[in-house]
């Protein structure tokens, strides 16, 4: 974003303070703007003018241009299960938060016979990893053309666009791929890719059909000329591709040419390389080894660029050894910094618990609830956890910042109706929250044991401290 | 890194020294049993490998020599018991070159151009008005100690591996933990250090002979009250036997406890005079005054660990420089590391905030940083036989996840800057081992084809 103060926003808008962007101010909105928590867009006064008055329409599209991603933001696919990637700002997490976090599409090619290619493409719907809080899941389907055959391609394209996830089309031949397009170009797939070869072709195709398109090129000088190339002769949606080299000098090389071209984009303002970028950790089966070797490199080569400014990836492999790390890597990198990730708070039972069992309490951060609830179980602790509502504070902080309090727990216990699950009315609070124990007490009637300071050390402590001898 | 002079082989030395293992014996191992992960006191044991990890690790130290990068990897399968079948390097299918039309018949609609238009890309460069701190670890005859090499950590002009900036000197070293005390161990680790479990300098030597470990970490474990309660000048004897079993860099830690720790440094610190160990750790709710003095004093380094918070890591190297005078050389940074999927965002980027920051001239923050990467086991993904989640697509065998989350979690924070790995799994080190030497620019070659991709089958 080239603007860097609210008040270079707010000189845009109308300074009526109207409060129908949701914000009681326009100074207000105008931050948010900034922080990227609200859209321009949202000013509906400004946007009602513009349609009316061509100066404030002037204004307006400069104002968007000035508050514009630094990385273009290209969507791929269409209605729900469309995904946008790019809109980058920064080049350091803490610096902002990333935003769109790196797509991963899943390999398939048209010289697979059809059951199998259902067999991937179902694995690749189906996905589903719980992590805090929600499934993750993934994006989308990476189409080859193995064949060569126009005809075959369209086929597969056809087939796998049943499964309605976004989708890259990959061929460098500009008949297999025109054939796809004709099938699904209105799914808005992103085509794989023009290189200094045939970008003549992929040029034509990405403007007739309207459609993203990644440019190949090792050579950085290429890949920002194609891109100068197409951008003049109207293609909005470009996708860079600096060549995944998988071993050795070469990823080393890749390395390189992904740091400088993202760090020239954003600190170099380079508008011509403010694409987003693709690496594809498939080139790591390229390598000698068995499965599980490329599927051990697959990953590495996965999660170095999710970290580093890689925002859409093409896999081979839909193993969990491969998927579980990436997705899990490209959830906490994504993470906003500025919001700590929290759990929902409410009661879990552990291990299948009794009455008898102890009841535990701790807070909703997510670190702190995962510490903990894993400690549990692994440690085969049968109970039920009480997770506070401290705004994704850790024990430590939130008891100092009054977070954690006796009302709060009481309110807790009864929400949960914890009373009526157990046979006790005994509450285990962390060792770190020991100086609440006697306004607990007093709060909610119940008995407060203070149990240890870190939860793996809870179970050593029930043999001492469970069931209570009075 | 590693100081001593990279040994080269040829392929003829390479292959005999692969005769003396009996590589058929390695086919068809599994990993029988279930990872446990046993929390006693503070201390975690951690181990679930097979003593097989051992060749693989012996041989990937010649295969970066004889630059066959990856190689090692292939034995990787069979050493997790993954029957893999054998893939016959299949003849690549040749593309057919894409049918650029010759000469252009057809005459181009207009709004394509003819030629592309020129453009130069012009890198951004970057430059940081600092350094990190090289620190040594270990002292060779000639400095008085007895260590066959040294390891120096940091010295970094710019962010890891960005060679392109300014040249990286030092490469990330990995030290193996070893503790004094049999841990309770699962049986399908027991059985693979058996042979150890009882002999810290054993295990110590198996970590560096056969896990190719820079460094090992002897954890003074049985000094924790809540444990043996080991008097302090007792556990030393153990770190005396291992600086005599090993000649590689030696880390040395406590049993977390607070109070008795500072004693057990201390007198660790007094044993290994000369040896330039590493001290692990002071922390700011313990007497770090008193275990940094004896490092100042016995010319050791100290490790100087805080809790996930740029302002305490600030706070206690601040401590440790104005108020004992620690040389500058002689200070080593813990910032905490939480695994993949459990804080591992927060580590990153606290990690990433505290290089930035040293990079830039912050002289409290611009020391090396150490990782306690082992801290991957903790995570259920890493060890647990499959999902506790109903509707989770199944985990898949646990023999392949619990490496590469140790793998993905040191491979994250190396891109932040740390310096020092203590990890325990072999196959991790050696894949970690690979990344760090390619992009360190230390692997030559790569495939002739990064296209092929796009064409193969199967
Ligand atoms: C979590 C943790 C770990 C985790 C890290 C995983 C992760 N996700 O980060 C695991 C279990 C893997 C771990 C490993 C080790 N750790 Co540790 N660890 C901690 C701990 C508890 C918290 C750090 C943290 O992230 N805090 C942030 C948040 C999440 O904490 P929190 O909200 O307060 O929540 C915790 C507690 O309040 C409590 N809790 C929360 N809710 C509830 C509810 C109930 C009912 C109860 C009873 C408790 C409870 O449990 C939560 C998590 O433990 C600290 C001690 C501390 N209190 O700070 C030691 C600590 C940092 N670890 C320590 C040690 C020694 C180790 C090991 C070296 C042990 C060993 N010898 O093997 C290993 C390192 C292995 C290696 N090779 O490096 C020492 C360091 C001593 C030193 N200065 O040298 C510390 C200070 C503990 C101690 N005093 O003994 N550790
Ligand atoms: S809607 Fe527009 S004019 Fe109204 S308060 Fe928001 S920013 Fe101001």
């Amino acid at each position: 974003m080239k603007i860097k103060s609210p008040l270079e926003v707010y000189n845009y808008l109308p300074r009526t303070n109207c409060g129908e962007c949701g914000y009681d101010t326009c100074m207000s909105f105008a931050a948010h703007i900034l922080d990227r928590s609200a859209k321009v867009e949202d000013c509906k006064p400004l946007v009602e003018e513009a349609k009316k008055d061509p100066k404030i329409k002037e204004k307006l599209d400069e104002l968007l241009e000035l508050t514009a991603p630094e990385i273009l933001e290209v969507a791929i696919g269409t209605g729900d299960s469309a995904i946008k990637i790019g809109g980058e700002e920064v080049l350091h997490r803490h610096e902002l938060t990333f935003f769109n976090p790196t797509a991963f599409f899943y390999d398939v090619w048209d010289t697979l016979d059809d059951r199998a290619i259902d067999e991937r493409c179902s694995r690749v719907v189906e996905y589903r990893k719980f992590y805090v809080g929600k499934f993750l899941t993934l994006d989308g389907i990476a189409v080859r053309c193995t064949s060569g055959d126009p005809k075959r391609f369209r086929e597969v394209v056809k087939k796998v666009a049943g499964y309605g996830k976004p989708m890259v089309l990959v061929s460098l031949d500009a008949d297999c791929m025109k054939a796809a397009l004709e099938e699904v170009a209105e799914t808005r797939p992103l085509i794989y890719a023009a290189t200094e070869g045939n970008w003549k072709e992929f040029l034509e195709l990405s403007l007739d059909y309207n459609v993203p398109v990644v440019l190949r090129a090792k050579d950085l000088d290429v890949l920002k000329s194609m891109a100068a190339t197409f951008r003049q002769a109207g293609v909005k949606d470009i996708v860079l591709d600096p060549v995944t080299d998988p071993l050795g000098e070469g990823l080393k090389g890749t390395f390189e040419r992904v740091i400088q071209l993202r760090r020239t984009a954003i600190a170099g303002e380079d508008k011509d390389v403010a694409y987003p970028i693709m690496v594809t950790p498939i080139a790591a089966w390229l390598i000698d080894g068995d499965e599980v070797t490329k599927s051990y490199w697959e990953a590495v080569i996965a999660s170095m660029f999710i970290v580093k400014y890689a925002d859409v990836m093409i896999f081979r492999s839909i193993d969990q050894h491969v998927v579980m790390p990436t997705i899990t890597l490209r959830f906490n990198i994504y993470t906003d910094p500025r919001t700590p990730v929290q759990v929902e708070p409410g009661l879990r039972p552990i291990n299948d618990p009794s009455p008898e069992d102890p009841v535990f309490i701790t807070t909703n951060f997510a670190l702190t609830y995962y510490t903990v609830e894993s400690d549990l179980t692994s440690g085969g602790i049968k109970g039920w956890l009480l997770v506070l509502d401290t705004g994704g504070l850790g024990v430590e902080v939130s008891v100092a910042g009054g977070q954690f309090t006796a009302s709060k727990v009481k309110e807790l216990i009864e929400e949960t109706k914890i009373a009526e699950k157990v046979n006790h009315k005994i509450l285990v609070i962390p060792g770190l929250a020991a100086r609440l124990q006697g306004a607990i007490e007093d709060e909610t009637g119940w008995k407060v044991l203070v149990g240890p300071m870190d939860s793996g050390r809870i179970k050593g402590w029930l043999e001492n401290n469970w069931p209570p001898q009075d | 890194m590693v100081g001593l002079a990279t040994k080269k082989f040829t392929l003829d030395e390479f292959l005999e020294i692969l005769k003396k293992y009996n590589v058929e014996e390695l086919e068809g191992v599994t990993i029988e049993g279930d990872l446990e992960i046993e929390l006693e006191g503070s201390a975690i044991d951690i181990s679930a490998f097979s003593s097989l990890y051992a060749l693989l690790s012996e041989f990937s130290n010649f295969l970066y020599h004889a630059n066959m990068a990856l190689g090692y990897m292939q034995r990787l399968s069979a050493m997790l018991g993954i029957p893999t079948p054998s893939i016959q390097p299949a003849a690549p299918q040749v593309p057919a070159a894409p049918e650029v039309p010759a000469a252009v018949e057809a005459v181009p609609e207009l709004r394509i151009p003819e030629k592309l238009i020129e453009a130069k890309f012009e890198p951004y460069k970057a430059e940081y008005p600092a350094s990190i701190e090289e620190v040594t670890i270990g002292a060779t005859k000639a400095d008085g100690g007895s260590r066959d090499y040294v390891v120096t950590l940091g010295g970094e002009k710019s962010l890891a591996f960005y060679t392109f900036d300014a040249e990286q000197k030092h490469l990330p070293a990995i030290a193996i933990d070893v503790f004094d005390r049999k841990p309770m161990l699962a049986k399908a680790v027991r059985m693979h250090y058996e042979d150890v479990l009882e002999d810290p300098a054993e295990w110590a030597k198996k970590c560096v002979k056969k896990f190719g470990a820079d460094l090992v970490t002897l954890h003074l474990i049985s000094t924790d009250p809540l444990l043996e309660d080991k008097p302090a000048s007792e556990a030393v004897k153990v770190l005396e036997d291992v600086l005599q079993a090993v000649k590689c860099p030696i880390i040395v830690g406590g049993s977390g406890n607070k109070e008795k720790d500072p004693e057990v440094l201390e007198k660790a610190a007094e044993v290994a005079e000369g040896e330039r160990i590493m001290l692990a750790s002071a922390t700011l709710d313990m007497d770090w005054e008193r275990i940094a003095n004896a490092a100042k004093k016995y010319g050791h380094v100290v490790l100087s660990w805080t809790q996930m918070d740029i302002n305490n890591q600030k706070t206690l190297n601040r401590y440790l420089l104005k108020r004992v005078e620690m040389p500058r050389d002689s200070i080593v940074m813990d910032p905490t590391t939480a695994a993949l999927g459990y804080g591992l965002d927060y580590a990153f980027t606290n990690m990433e905030r505290i290089r930035i920051s040293g990079l830039k001239g912050d002289t409290d923050l611009n020391f090396p940083i150490s990782s306690g990467t082992t801290n991957a086991w903790g995570a259920r993904e890493a060890w647990m036989i499959d999902s506790p989640i109903e509707g989770d697509t199944p985990w898949g065998p646990r023999e392949l996840r619990g490496p590469i989350w140790e793998i993905v979690t040191g491979l994250t924070l190396s891109l932040a800057g740390v310096d020092l790995f203590m990890m325990m799994h072999p196959g991790a080190v050696a894949v970690l081992k690979e990344v760090f030497n390619t992009l360190g620019g230390r692997v030559s070659g790569g495939i002739a084809d990064p296209g092929e991709w796009i064409f193969m089958e199967g």
